[in-house]
């Protein structure tokens, strides 16, 4: 069996190595896919569905996806560009994003699809929940209000045993993402400043940091999200 | 408290995997799972403190909090509001003197709504300290609050003779009725426990699966995958060692045929069990059975120990050298999500019930990461007939796409309420005819429950199979007099919105969006524009992982589908935009805290 | 012809979105000549004296007289704009909501660390007052809004690039850098 295989992207003939998540198939072959709750390096979940594509006329996450010879996957549809506004559009009336009070402004992912996808304003009604800050730990501040539930932090911040720091507590709506009490409060600085940045949001902060970047030279100020991938030179073999 | 616990952790050798018995077992034993006891676990487990505390929160029959000494789940399901459980509810609650959700002061009751606990056919319906109250009343619901009172085992609470068949049984000692009300080739009383696996040795496993592929069988629990090549694949997938699923969670609201063969026909279920474990090379089945079903425990377990005395199960099966297979029982503690079989598979292994990604398959990648197959328990009952029977045989029953038969559990408004086992290609007219429903009496028949389509009267000569209407066995009869979107879109969409796993943000998000909508057009607020958002927002659910989530609109959706003239007529007619604000609503609770008369 | 006519108003907001408009600099100049503004902080009239174009609508509603002033500029103009994060989502105003009315009120008038000299215990409940609603809603959660310009405050260049579509009936250019949401 071949260590390559061909497939196609809205019409255009990709390669990628066999086995490899259609997300990072993509991107060697400069595609951008949209991903939320993906984390390089950690086992994909498929739980934002930001990244679904229409794998051979079926709805599939690709960051779950194994590519395999032959697909044809659409990407850049009508109606996968709409769904994936209405995902990131949900994200926002479903917490309390307030972008001018946070800290991670300007570098937040969920802000930067937004600014990608041109949402001037959410479809859906705001739901406002009642949701708690929890600064009860000594290196961090877990913000309830921004949480969007991607399990980023559950699955990268682990201590040196595995134990998780981070978990998912209750379902279906009122589903949260708590720190553990006693976990949490060893948190080292560097273990601390790796769960802000592996959020995707503002939910993690590191306490005493924030507005270090000023306005006009954060990371999503001046390009789109994704336009690393889509300037890159195609690595096609 | 501590030793207790720890009793329990040994129990199950400290078990990582075994989490879901551990927790099942500590509730049973304290009414609740204490801080202090989660905090041990986690310890012994070598696990963080919340990481045994996303298990707890996530099944409805854990407890972080005192539950009383006894506790009422209530079920609250379409069909128990249909037939008079607000009567009931009001009733606990003026007798107790609390709200649902509340535990008495003196801390003897709790009382607790529930999602449909499979009883659809003798609701209303409670479960009390682990045991089956049906056909409550008012009256009732009074003399259990006396008996609590005075202190009775809920075992000396009943006034109502036992249900029928094996309900009577020492081992089981309920009130559940089977209303088994016809009888097919699966159901039939003939068999005796071992007459396959008999059959069975003298055959290859790939003989096996080659009479399940010629039957043509599908899955019963509702996707239809064809049986023998789910067989074929696990037979063919590789693992040190390969698992047999049964799944009994039955939490489709309407759907409880699993549990009537669950007590009137373990062994056959035990048998298609051996059958399928013999067929793919799995030396271990394990049955998940929701916790709603927990009073068939020791049935199950001693029926399970028959057949190990009998050698049908255990080592060297009736003399094949190496033909290994056991059983175990593995409870849910309350998700209907677990009905989805790598949610059940997650759950089996002591975590959420969050359903997987897929690729792997389970029975490429499932319990443990070994290949497993999940059966649901009419398909094993079936296969067992197949074996016995052969392939061509079962083949000749039904209809070409769909062959053989279908246990259909069927409630609502009907004179005989029960289980059914009919050969596919029965008409929806067919069986209201066989309920003692009046066709024209019937309003609308909600076919394979919440997650299925709800039918209106057009459509009542459509015929039952995968040629047309396919379905899982649940059927729901509404009649003229019920308010669909009040009594029962407006339940199942509640239904859906209380058993998301939480992990996709479409299906955590939507459906609320969905009922808001809903409840505007309800509150006779709704424009044209909110039909069409339902419509278009429905479609975003599409995107979830898995069959819960994409059914999640189903009830809006199908019903807005084929009776759109409830939502029309309800909307405004004159209005093209109403955002549904009401400011003397938005005003009231300010002008109470300061004492002011609103003045708007 | 006549000129568009232009109306403003700042509910619950903090003005910051009116200051962007002046922030288009050299180019108000320009803006007067393309417009003529009716109710409006920007020429202090106070009532509507005609029908006009376009209204410009800054903060959401969180009381009472916030509610009724909206509805009016919905009566008196033909295009509504939500401008800035405050009408579009409540912006700092509602990270009220979700909290009981009772509480915000104790903590502003009583036990917040700001308050002083109220012995009495006095929570303002003057009829002359507007009253607080439940919750600090988003414009188009009480009227129909026809477009939404984020941001906090709305880049000076979104806010021009907007009112010039809206006057000649161009498209709307929105360079990446100019909508943003703080």
């Amino acid at each position: 069996m071949s260590q390559f295989v061909r497939f196609t992207i809205d019409g255009t003939e990709c390669m990628a190595s066999r086995g490899q998540y259609l997300v990072d198939a993509a991107r060697e072959n400069g595609v951008f896919i949209p991903t939320l709750c993906n984390y390089p390096g950690v086992k994909p979940k498929g739980s934002c569905r930001i990244c679904t594509v229409k794998v051979n006329g079926k709805l599939m996450t690709a960051c779950t996806t194994p590519v395999a010879e032959g697909m044809n996957i659409e990407n850049e549809s009508a109606d996968i560009n709409e769904l994936r506004k209405s995902i990131i559009e949900l994200l926002f009336v479903e917490g309390n994003h307030f972008c001018p009070a946070c800290e991670k402004s300007g570098n937040c992912e969920l802000q930067a699809l937004a600014y990608r996808f041109r949402m001037m304003v959410p479809r859906f009604p705001f739901q406002f929940p009642n949701r708690a800050v929890d600064a009860s730990h000594p290196r961090i501040i877990k913000d309830h209000n921004r949480c969007i539930l991607c399990k980023r932090c559950i699955r990268v911040i682990t201590d040196e045993s595995g134990r998780s720091i981070f978990a998912y507590r209750k379902r279906s709506a009122s589903v949260e993402v708590v720190v553990d009490p006693k976990l949490g409060k060893q948190l080292t600085e560097d273990l601390a400043q790796k769960a802000m940045d592996v959020c995707p949001v503002g939910s993690i902060l590191v306490k005493e940091k924030g507005f270090h970047v000023p306005i006009g030279e954060r990371k999503y100020d001046k390009v789109p999200i994704g336009s690393d991938i889509e300037n890159m030179q195609s690595t096609k073999i | 408290m501590k030793t207790g616990a720890q009793r329990i952790l040994e129990k199950y050798g400290k078990d990582k995997t075994r989490l879901m018995d551990i927790l099942i077992d500590v509730q049973n034993e304290f009414g609740f799972i204490p801080r202090e006891i989660t905090v041990q676990i986690a310890d012994e487990l070598g696990m963080s403190e919340v990481d045994v505390d996303q298990t707890i929160s996530f099944y409805h029959f854990f407890s972080q909090k005192p539950t009383g000494k006894y506790h009422i789940y209530l079920n609250n399901s379409a069909v128990a509001n249909m037939m008079g459980r607000n009567d009931v509810a009001a009733a606990f609650m003026k007798e107790l003197g609390i709200k649902f959700g509340e535990v008495t002061p003196d801390g003897l009751v709790g009382l607790f709504e529930t999602a449909c606990i499979g009883m659809n056919d003798q609701e209303p319906a409670a479960i009390i300290n682990n045991q089956i109250f049906t056909r409550l009343t008012p009256f009732r619901a009074k003399e259990i609050v006396r008996d609590i009172r005075e202190g009775k085992s809920v075992n000396d609470m009943f006034v109502q003779d036992w249900g029928d068949g094996e309900n009577r049984s020492d081992l089981i000692k309920s009130v559940v009725s089977n209303n088994i009300r016809k009888i097919g080739p699966v159901l039939e009383r003939t068999f005796t426990a071992g007459q396959a696996i008999d059959k069975l040795i003298k055959m290859t496993p790939e003989q096996v699966i080659e009479e399940v592929k010629k039957s043509n069988m599908r899955g019963r629990g509702g996707a239809g995958f064809p049986t023998g090549l789910k067989w074929e694949f696990g037979r063919n997938a590789k693992g040190e060692k390969k698992y047999i699923f049964c799944n009994a969670d039955e939490g489709e609201p309407g759907t409880f045929k699993d549990r009537v063969i669950l007590t009137e026909r373990p062994r056959l279920l035990f048998e298609g069990m051996v059958i399928a474990g013999y067929a793919i090379g799995a030396t271990e089945g394990i049955l998940y059975i929701r916790h709603e079903y927990k009073y068939l425990q020791a049935h199950l377990e001693s029926i399970l120990q028959m057949a190990r005395d009998a050698n049908y199960l255990g080592k060297n099966i009736q003399g094949k050298k190496g033909f290994n297979f056991d059983i175990r029982i593995q409870f849910g503690a309350g998700a209907y999500v677990c009905g989805e079989e790598s949610a059940l598979i997650e759950s089996a292994e002591g975590k959420r019930g969050e359903p997987r990604d897929r690729p792997p398959f389970p029975v490429e990648k499932g319990y443990l990461d070994m290949p497993t197959v999940v059966n649901n328990v009419e398909t094993l009952c079936a296969v067992v007939k197949v074996v016995l029977n052969g392939g061509e045989w079962y083949k000749s029953l039904g209809t070409t796409e769909s062959t053989g038969t279908k246990l259909l559990s069927i409630s609502g408004d009907c004179k005989f309420p029960g289980v059914y086992e009919v050969v596919w290609g029965f008409s929806i007219n067919d069986i209201l005819d066989m309920v003692g429903a009046h066709s024209e009496d019937v309003q609308a028949v909600q076919v394979g429950g919440p997650s299925g389509a709800i039918i209106g009267r057009n459509e009542f000569n459509r015929i039952l199979g995968y040629e047309d209407l396919a379905t899982g066995g649940s059927l729901i009869i509404i009649s003229k007099h019920r308010d669909i979107l009040n009594d029962i879109v407006l339940n199942f969409m509640d239904f859906f919105i209380d058993e998301s796993c939480g992990s996709c943000s479409t299906c955590r998000i939507t459906p609320t969006l969905l009922r808001n909508k809903l409840l505007k057009i309800l509150n006779a607020r709704g424009v044209k524009q909110d039909i069409e958002d339902i419509v278009e927002w429905g479609k975003i659910l599409k995107a979830s992982r898995c069959g819960l989530g994409q059914t999640a609109a189903n009830p809006i959706l199908s019903s807005l589908k084929n009776f759109r003239h409830l939502y029309e007529e309800k909307i405004q007619k004159n209005k093209e935009y109403d955002c549904g604000f009401d400011l003397s609503l938005a005003v009231k609770e300010s002008c109470q805290v300061t004492g002011r008369v609103p003045n708007i | 012809m006549s000129k568009p006519i232009v109306a403003t108003t700042s509910l619950a907001g903090c003005f910051g979105c009116h200051m962007s408009v002046l922030d288009i600099d050299e180019k108000i100049l320009e803006l007067i000549e393309l417009v003529e503004f009716n109710k409006s902080p920007i020429d202090d009239i106070k009532k509507f004296t005609k029908k006009c174009d376009i209204g410009l609508i800054e903060g959401g509603c969180c009381n009472s007289e916030n509610v009724h002033v909206l509805k009016e500029f919905r009566e008196h103009c033909r295009i509504l704009v939500a401008v800035g994060e405050c009408a579009i989502m409540g912006g700092l105003p509602a990270m009220r909501n979700g909290i009981p009315i009772e509480e915000c009120f104790n903590e502003a008038y009583l036990n917040g660390p700001t308050v002083v000299g109220n012995d009495a215990g006095i929570i303002p409940n003057d009829p002359e007052l507007p009253m607080i609603l439940d919750r600090v809603y988003p414009c188009h959660e009480i009227v129909k809004i026809d477009y939404f310009l984020p941001g906090c405050p709305p880049r000076a260049d979104l806010i021009w690039e907007a009112l010039v579509a809206l006057v000649t009936g161009d498209e709307m250019k929105l360079p990446y850098e100019v909508v943003k949401f703080d």
